[in-house]
C-alpha cells in the first residue's frame, strides 16, 4: 500500500499511507533536537545506574559507586540535627531546673523537647496531652498534685518513680486495706465515706458524717491531714476538692477504703538521661497545673527532710 | 492498510534538522515599537530587584522581594503573607484574562512583542548580526568550512550568548533575596547552593532557548499558540498578506511589460527574509507566525520604493479581509477593538483588579486563629471550675512591634491566663506584646464555673492597644464534662 502515500498539498509533507474515513495521518518527521534530548536522557540514566543503587538482584540491589543509601542519608541527617540541637541540650543539662522559668527561651526549648519525649514514653498511661485516664492514671493538666507540682518535685517523681520495689529513692507510701484487713468494719467505712463526701461538698453533713469525722481523725488524718487537706510527703490526695482519681461517688470511695489501689509509676533514671527528664518535667509543668516551688525548696539541696523535694 | 514496515520505511526522514533562520535587519514603525518593548521589558526584568523601598527597621528595603525563606512577598507598599496567597492567584487570573483580552483584540501580540522567548530571541539575533553581519553574511558563514575566522566569530558570538544568558539567570535570583547582599555573596562563594544551581539552570536554558532553539520553542514546545488558535475569531487582528491585492506576483519589469496582468507583490521575498521564525506569511495564517509585524515593515519599505500604497501585508481581521476582497472598505481599528467580546474581557479584568485593590485596602493586619486543645477537651480543677486550653496564633502583619489585648465574650465568669501567668493572677483580659511581622503562639488557659452547658460557643477576640483598635475574633467552643446521671 506504499502507493497510497502521497504528498499533502497544504503542508508539503508525506502521509503515512493509511486513511480512516478520509482522515489521513501526516508523516511529519520529529525535530532533531528531540532525538538529542532523548539521547541525553539515556546518557543520564547510564550515569545514574553506575553511581546509584539501581539493579535489583536476588539479595538486595547493586550498590552504585557513590555508595549512597537512603538509610545512611537519614542517619547523617539525624546526626546533623543532634549536633544542631547540642548547644540547647547542653544548656538545659547544665541549668538547674528551678532556674529554667527565668530563661524563657530555654524553658520553651525544654517544653518542646519534653513534649517529644512525652509522646514516646508517657502517653501510654497519661494519655496524649497528659489528660490521664479516669480511675487509672492521674491527669497532669489540673491543679491537683499527689506528690507536688513544682518543677523539682515533678523531676524527682519522673526520675525515681512511684512505689518502685527495686529502687530505694522511689516515692513510696502504702494506704492500708481498711476493709479487707478488718481494720474498720462496713458501717465505720460507710461513716467515713459520708464524712469524705461532706468535706468535699458532695453531701450535706449529718449524723453519719459526724461519726465518720472521729474515725477519720483516728485512722486517716495521719496521711490525709486533718480535715482531709492531703499530705504530699506521702502522696495522700486532698479529699476536699473536686478532683477524684478513682472516683468520688459512694461506691468508688467505699472500694478505695476497702482495698486501695496504691498506683505505681516506673522510674525513668535507668532509661532516660537527666536532660531528657528535665525537659519532661518542664513539659508536664507547662500543661496548666505547674506550681511555684514551695519555700521549703529553698533549703541547700532543694530537698525536704526526707531527701525528697 | 499499510504494514508496519511501510510505516517506518517510506520517503521522508524520521528526524528533521532545523532549517536555519537568518532574519534580515529591517526598520519601520513596528521594528521601533519592538525595540521600545524590548527596552522596557528587559529594564523591568534586570532592574526591578535593585529598586529600594523603605519599610522601616523591621522589614527588608527591597521594593520587590519574594522572600521564600520567611514566606513573605513584598511588592512596593504591599506585603503578602502565605495565607493571603489568593492575591497572587488573583494576579495570575488577571494575567490569564489579560491574555484572553489581548488575544481576542490584537491576536498574538504577546507572542510577537512581549513574550520572554521572543524578546531574548530578538536580543540574540541582534548579537548574530553584530558578530556575523546581516542575513547574507550569516548564511555564507553558516555554509562555509571551519576556518580560523569562522572559529573566532563563533567563539565570540557564543561567548556573548553566554554572558547574556548568565546575566539573565543571575537577575532571576535577585528577586528572592536582598540583591546587593546576594550579589556580594554570589561572587565570594557565600550564597546558598540553590542560588548557584538556579543561575546555572537559567543560564543553560537561556543559552539554549535563546541561542539555538528560538522559533522551535514556539512551534513545538509552547502550548500558547494552540490555545490562542482556539481563542481567536474572525474579528481578531492577524498579520495578513492581502493576496487579492498581491496575486499574481510579478517583478516590476514584468509589470511594466504587461500592465494589469500582475498584482502588487513583486515577489522580492523581503517578508520571508526578515521573519524571525522563518515562515512565508504569504502562505496565510500559520502557527509559526508570532505576529511580530516585521514583514509589514519590510513590505511597506519595498512598496514605498516601487511607488505602490503600503499595507500589502498588514494587520487585518478575517472579516475585514473578506470585505476588502469583495471591494468594500474595512472597519476602523477602533471599531474592531471595541466589540462586546473584548469589552467583556476588559470588564472582568478590571472587576477582578478593583476587587483585589478594594480588599487590599480593607484587610486588617492583625489576625487571630484559635485552636481548641482536644487532648484533653477540658480539665477538672480542684475548686470545681472547668478549664479549657486554647492555642492562639496571633499574626502581627505590620512591620512594627505591637501591644494587643485578648479578651473573651459570651462565657460567664471566665478567667484567662497564659503559660507565663498563673490562675491566681488571671483576669478577664490579658495583654501581650507582639514582635513585628511575626506570628506569636499563645497557649491560653480559660477557666469558668463547672455549672453550665456541656458545650457552649464563645468569642475570643484580639484588638490593638496602640492607636489602631482594629482586630480579629474567632468563635470557639468551651467544653464541660457530661453532667453525672
Amino acid at each position: 500500500m506504499v502507493d497510497r502515500k502521497r504528498i499533502d498539498e497544504a503542508t508539503g509533507t508525506s502521509t503515512v499511507g493509511h486513511e480512516w474515513d478520509g482522515i489521513e495521518e501526516l508523516d511529519t518527521p520529529m525535530p532533531r533536537w528531540w532525538i538529542w534530548t532523548f539521547y541525553a536522557t539515556i546518557v543520564w540514566a547510564l550515569g545514574y545506574v553506575i553511581l546509584y543503587p539501581a539493579w535489583p538482584m536476588i539479595h538486595g540491589a547493586t550498590q552504585g559507586v557513590l555508595g549512597w543509601s537512603s538509610r545512611a542519608e537519614l542517619s547523617a541527617e539525624l546526626r546533623a540535627d543532634a549536633a544542631r540541637r547540642a548547644p540547647v541540650t547542653s544548656a538545659i543539662a547544665t541549668t538547674a531546673i528551678a532556674d529554667l522559668p527565668a530563661k524563657p527561651e530555654l524553658m520553651q526549648a525544654a517544653v518542646q523537647g519534653g513534649g517529644a519525649a512525652f509522646r514516646v514514653h508517657c502517653v501510654q498511661c497519661h494519655g496524649a496531652g497528659g489528660a490521664g485516664l479516669k480511675k487509672l492514671y492521674p491527669s497532669l493538666t489540673d491543679d491537683d498534685w499527689l506528690w507536688g507540682g513544682d518543677l523539682a518535685s515533678i523531676q524527682y517523681t519522673i526520675t525515681n518513680g512511684i512505689r518502685n520495689p527495686d529502687h530505694a529513692e522511689t516515692r513510696t507510701s502504702q494506704m492500708p486495706a481498711f476493709g479487707r484487713d478488718g481494720i474498720l468494719d462496713a458501717s465505720q467505712i460507710a461513716d467515713v465515706v459520708s464524712y469524705v463526701r461532706a468535706i468535699s461538698g458532695q453531701e450535706k453533713a449529718g449524723a453519719a458524717s459526724t461519726r465518720g469525722a472521729a474515725i477519720f481523725e483516728a485512722n486517716c488524718s495521719v496521711c490525709h491531714g486533718p480535715g482531709g487537706q492531703g499530705g504530699r510527703a506521702v502522696g495522700a490526695p486532698k479529699l476536699t476538692d473536686a478532683i477524684w482519681l478513682y472516683g468520688g461517688d459512694r461506691d468508688s470511695l467505699t472500694a478505695a477504703i476497702n482495698q486501695p489501689r496504691n498506683g505505681v509509676m516506673p522510674r525513668w533514671n535507668n532509661r532516660l538521661d537527666p536532660a531528657t527528664i528535665k525537659m519532661l518535667s518542664a513539659y508536664v509543668y507547662s500543661l496548666g497545673g505547674g506550681e511555684k516551688a514551695p519555700l521549703a525548696a529553698a533549703t541547700p539541696e532543694g530537698q525536704g527532710a526526707d531527701g525528697q523535694p | 492498510m499499510a504494514s508496519p514496515e511501510d510505516l517506518t520505511g517510506g520517503n521522508g526522514p524520521l528526524y528533521a534538522a532545523r532549517k536555519g533562520v537568518y532574519p534580515k535587519k529591517v526598520d519601520g514603525p513596528f521594528r521601533r515599537f519592538k525595540w521600545a518593548i524590548m527596552f522596557v521589558t528587559l529594564t523591568i526584568y534586570y532592574g526591578t530587584p535593585w529598586i529600594r523601598w523603605d519599610r522601616g527597621p523591621y522589614a527588608p528595603d527591597q521594593a520587590v522581594l519574594v522572600d521564600l525563606a520567611h514566606r513573605r512577598f513584598f511588592m512596593f507598599q504591599i506585603e503578602i503573607w502565605p495565607h493571603e496567597f489568593y492575591y497572587v492567584a488573583g494576579l495570575l487570573i488577571m494575567a490569564g484574562i489579560g491574555l484572553f483580552l489581548v488575544t481576542s483584540a490584537v491576536g498574538r501580540a504577546w507572542c510577537g512583542y512581549a513574550c520572554p522567548q521572543t524578546v531574548w530571541t530578538d536580543l540574540f539575533q541582534h548579537v548574530d548580526r553584530l558578530i556575523d553581519g546581516d542575513r547574507n553574511a550569516q548564511i555564507r558563514l553558516a555554509n562555509s568550512p571551519w576556518t580560523l575566522e569562522k572559529l573566532a566569530k563563533r567563539a565570540i558570538k557564543y561567548g556573548i550568548y553566554l554572558v547574556v544568558a548568565f546575566w539573565t539567570g543571575g537577575a532571576w535570583i535577585m528577586y528572592f533575596a536582598d540583591a546587593p547582599t546576594l550579589t556580594a555573596d554570589f561572587w565570594t562563594g557565600q550564597a546558598a547552593p540553590v542560588a548557584y544551581g538556579t543561575v546555572a539552570v537559567l543560564t543553560a536554558t537561556t543559552f539554549i532557548f535563546g541561542g539555538f532553539m528560538r522559533e522551535q520553542v514556539c512551534v513545538y514546545m509552547c502550548p500558547w499558540p494552540r490555545i490562542q488558535t482556539a481563542m481567536m475569531d474572525e474579528k481578531s487582528l492577524l498579520v495578513t498578506y492581502k493576496d487579492w491585492r498581491g496575486e499574481p506576483r510579478g517583478s516590476t519589469k514584468k509589470a511594466q511589460a504587461r500592465p494589469g496582468a500582475f498584482g502588487d507583490c513583486i515577489d522580492c521575498n523581503q517578508c520571508v527574509a526578515v521573519c524571525p521564525t522563518g515562515i512565508d506569511i504569504r502562505e496565510g495564517p500559520q502557527i509559526g507566525c508570532i505576529t511580530c509585524a516585521l514583514c509589514i515593515d519590510a513590505c511597506d519599505g519595498v512598496m514605498k520604493q516601487v511607488g505602490r500604497p503600503r499595507g500589502l501585508i498588514d494587520y487585518c481581521t478575517l472579516d475585514d479581509a473578506a470585505v476588502e476582497k469583495a471591494g468594500g472598505v474595512a472597519q476602523t481599528v477602533r471599531k474592531t477593538l471595541l466589540r462586546p467580546r473584548t469589552l467583556i474581557y476588559f470588564g472582568v479584568w478590571v472587576a477582578i483588579g478593583a476587587a483585589m485593590l478594594f480588599s487590599l485596602g480593607q484587610r486588617t493586619r492583625l489576625d487571630l486563629a484559635v485552636q481548641h486543645e482536644r487532648s484533653p477537651l477540658y480539665v477538672q480543677l480542684s475548686d470545681g471550675h472547668i478549664r479549657n486550653n486554647y492555642t492562639l496564633k496571633v499574626r502581627n502583619m505590620e512591620a512594627r512591634p505591637r501591644r494587643v489585648a485578648i479578651a473573651v465574650d459570651g462565657l460567664a465568669e471566665a478567667r484567662l491566663w497564659t503559660e507565663a501567668g498563673t490562675r491566681e493572677r488571671a483576669s478577664q483580659h490579658i495583654e501581650i506584646a507582639l514582635a513585628p511581622d511575626s506570628v506569636t503562639r499563645v497557649k491560653l488557659f480559660v477557666a469558668a464555673p463547672g455549672a453550665g452547658p456541656e458545650r457552649q460557643d464563645f468569642t475570643i477576640a484580639v484588638r490593638g492597644l496602640d492607636g489602631d483598635p482594629r482586630g480579629d475574633s474567632d468563635i470557639i467552643q468551651f467544653d464541660r464534662p457530661e453532667t453525672a446521671p
